[in-house]
């Protein structure tokens, strides 16, 4: 293990509540046929070391592009503004060449569909062992023996014989569980996960989640987990951020959102899911309307147009955001 | 529900045949159902649960006949389709449509909403005048929560949600008796996906239709249904009453699904026991001897491997297919 320890890259002197990572006033913007879109706008984040936050929201929310344009992998027509900082270094606009030594090493992803994100044509352990030779100069038996161990970490049976298999080999868990190994090899500080268990049957995805859990908790591994799911923030994250329409409208420690969310989006989110555990109700309580459009940006509060607390003021003044004891909340209407 | 059932399925089997390896070798068979029967009440919500492969879609459309059954029978209102061809089955199947996963996929870009809505009525012997047939489309918009105004767009013009309403609205307007639901709200936001549950249950309770509901979402089945059945490897584990299932799920692997849901409440969801079953679906291929579920379950014993569980009743309709329930 002495040789991933010794060569994390751009890991600054830390000091103990110093942010692993600090996203400042973030916007988004994609250029198309019928004008700009407005992704993102002004998304503040700061990530201490270890903690697992989930980011929630509804399709259009912009929630996975938060993470492509950390990564630097925004479409062509995509641009970001604002700052993000891994360890104290920004890495927003960074060239490619800059981002290659960053990605798989500092910080890595895991996507929701794993056979499209895994190279059909390779077997998994070329995939697996080009990160350790490109970020770790490990010759190929080194990195080959790392690989199959890393494998075995994420409970795949019979690793060294399946790590020469191809991709399609694989059941859909277990290919997960190949790619959640791939972004690990190299000991990330951060990992991003974009729906990792949305392609997966229930019973998988509470292997997949556990595997993740206990990977945070011995590694020490920071994650960020996009979702749509709230059971799966509530099983797997300490913090949660309410994306809607681009913006966070609320965000705090998990069991408070749960218990005491206060934006009415997040209300009405809640109330809207069907649950195992509760009486079964004739109706299930509904958000009117449909997501928003993200064409036409709003100046005001993007939830107005379906908020049942909605008040003139709503629809043209963006509501400033409050904070209190680690919670925030972005509405005119409700208070922390 | 003392009423004859409208649809009563005897031992389905539906076996896709696969091309024999080189050498010949002995014929391979994906035995995608395998000897399923169960009933539907009028006016119920039969919800059909599973992971994927365990034969969820195949059953739904082995009923209708879009698979031909490879054995077995379903009988739909005293007629036994099986037994029916041509001109005989296609009108029995306009009381039996279809709502689909992917809404927009569901719908063809290049028609109207009218048009899509409409073309039922024109694939059966209904005398209507074009006037009527537009009159009969706005009503089933409004019927579905939607508008009349949507009646000269295209799909692209509408969201997630409301490309569903109008795939809903598509499949009443031959004002059918059964709806097969093939996951109808899991391509839809949290948000909608509400509305659209609503409306379902809505339709049922105004228009006494009957739901075969296929959804992996078990909050979701659990709102909606009335009774649930639990497929694995195209076999029935499990068959009960909605509030009797959930509050005491008798087969293992039915526990398991219950178990792996995960709660939107993080103190529960912390502190709840987990049955966390071991690796994935067998292969439909080969498919483990004696009970199908025993390589993944935490009973499994000896006498599972040699003997297949037959469904027992365990009192009120609740069935299950286990060598070893804790009463």
């Amino acid at each position: 293990m002495a040789a991933f320890s010794a060569s994390t890259m751009v890991r600054a002197p830390s000091f103990p509540a110093a942010p692993i990572l600090e996203i400042r006033n973030l916007r988004i913007r994609f250029e198309t046929d019928s004008g700009m879109v407005a992704a993102v706008n002004d998304v503040s984040l700061s990530l201490t070391a270890g903690e697992t936050v989930g980011i929630v929201g509804e399709s259009g929310s912009g929630k996975s592009q938060i993470l492509m344009s950390i990564m630097g992998l925004l479409a062509r027509n995509g641009m970001a503004s604002g700052s993000v900082k891994l360890h104290g270094q920004e890495i927003l606009g960074l060239r490619d060449d800059r981002l290659d030594r960053l990605r798989g090493a500092a910080m890595s992803m895991i996507f929701q569909d794993p056979m499209t994100s895994l190279n059909p044509f390779l077997r998994v352990s070329t995939q697996l062992t080009e990160v350790l030779v490109k970020h770790r100069a490990m010759g190929k038996a080194e990195a080959m023996r790392h690989a199959i161990a890393m494998l075995e970490r994420v409970s795949i049976p019979d690793a060294a014989k399946r790590i020469r298999r191809y991709p399609h080999e694989f059941s859909g868990g277990m290919r997960q569980r190949v790619m959640i190994s791939m972004a690990l090899l190299c000991r990330p500080a951060l990992l991003f996960a974009d729906e990792p268990t949305t392609a997966l049957d229930v019973t998988v995805q509470a292997q997949i989640l556990e595997l993740l859990k206990e990977l945070a908790a011995t590694m020490g591994t920071t994650i960020v987990l996009v979702t749509h799911d709230l059971g799966v923030v509530a099983s797997l994250c300490d913090r949660v951020v309410v994306l809607y329409g681009g913006r966070i409208m609320e965000s705090g420690p998990a069991e408070q959102i749960f218990e005491d969310p206060r934006h009415p989006y997040t209300k009405g989110l809640l109330d809207s899911t069907p649950r195992l555990d509760e009486k079964v109700h004739g109706k299930l309580h509904t958000i009117a309307g449909q997501p928003p459009s993200l064409a036409r940006e709003t100046p005001g509060c993007p939830f107005e147009p379906r908020c049942a607390a909605r008040q003139p003021g709503c629809r043209t003044l963006q509501p400033v955001e409050q904070r209190r004891d680690g919670r925030t909340l972005a509405c005119h209407e409700a208070a922390l | 529900m003392s009423a004859e059932p409208v649809l009563q399925v005897d031992d389905l089997k539906v076996w896709f045949p696969l091309k024999r390896k080189w050498f010949g070798g002995p014929a391979r068979v994906v035995k995608a159902l395998d000897g399923v029967s169960f009933t539907l009440m009028p006016g119920e919500t039969l919800g059909i649960v599973g992971e994927s492969g365990c034969g969820k879609s195949t059953l739904c459309r082995a009923v209708l006949r879009l698979v031909e059954p490879t054995g077995g029978r379903a009988v739909w209102l005293g007629r036994d389709l099986s037994q029916l061809d041509g001109e005989a089955l296609r009108l029995e199947r306009r009381h039996m449509q279809i709502v689909f996963q992917v809404p927009l996929a569901s719908l063809d870009p290049r028609m109207t909403v009218r048009q899509i809505i409409e073309t039922p009525l024109l694939n059966f012997p209904i005398q209507e005048t074009p006037e009527a047939r537009r009159v009969r489309a706005a009503e089933l918009l409004t019927l579905v929560g939607g508008h009349p105004r949507w009646l000269d767009r295209y799909p692209h013009e509408f969201s997630g949600g409301q490309c569903q309403r109008i795939g809903i609205a598509r499949a009443l307007i031959l004002k059918p008796k059964l709806l097969v639901c093939d996951e109808p709200v899991s391509a839809l936001d949290v948000s909608v996906q509400a509305q659209i549950i609503n409306l379902l249950m809505d339709l049922q309770e105004r228009l006494g239709l009957s739901y075969l509901f296929i959804s992996h979402n078990l909050s979701v089945v659990r709102h909606i249904s009335h009774r649930v059945m639990v497929l694995y490897l195209g076999k029935v584990m499990e068959i009960a009453e909605r509030d009797e299932f959930y509050r005491r799920p008798l087969h293992p692997y039915s526990q398991a699904l219950i178990t792996a849901v995960p709660l939107p409440d993080p103190r529960l969801e912390r502190a709840k026991p987990r049955l966390e079953l071991q690796g994935d679906l067998p292969s439909p291929l080969d498919p483990p001897s004696g009970c199908r579920f025993r390589t993944r379950c935490p009973r499994a014993t000896v006498l599972c491997a040699e003997i297949e569980p037959p469904l027992r009743d365990y009192g009120a309709g609740h069935i299950a297919a286990c060598h070893h329930i804790e009463q």
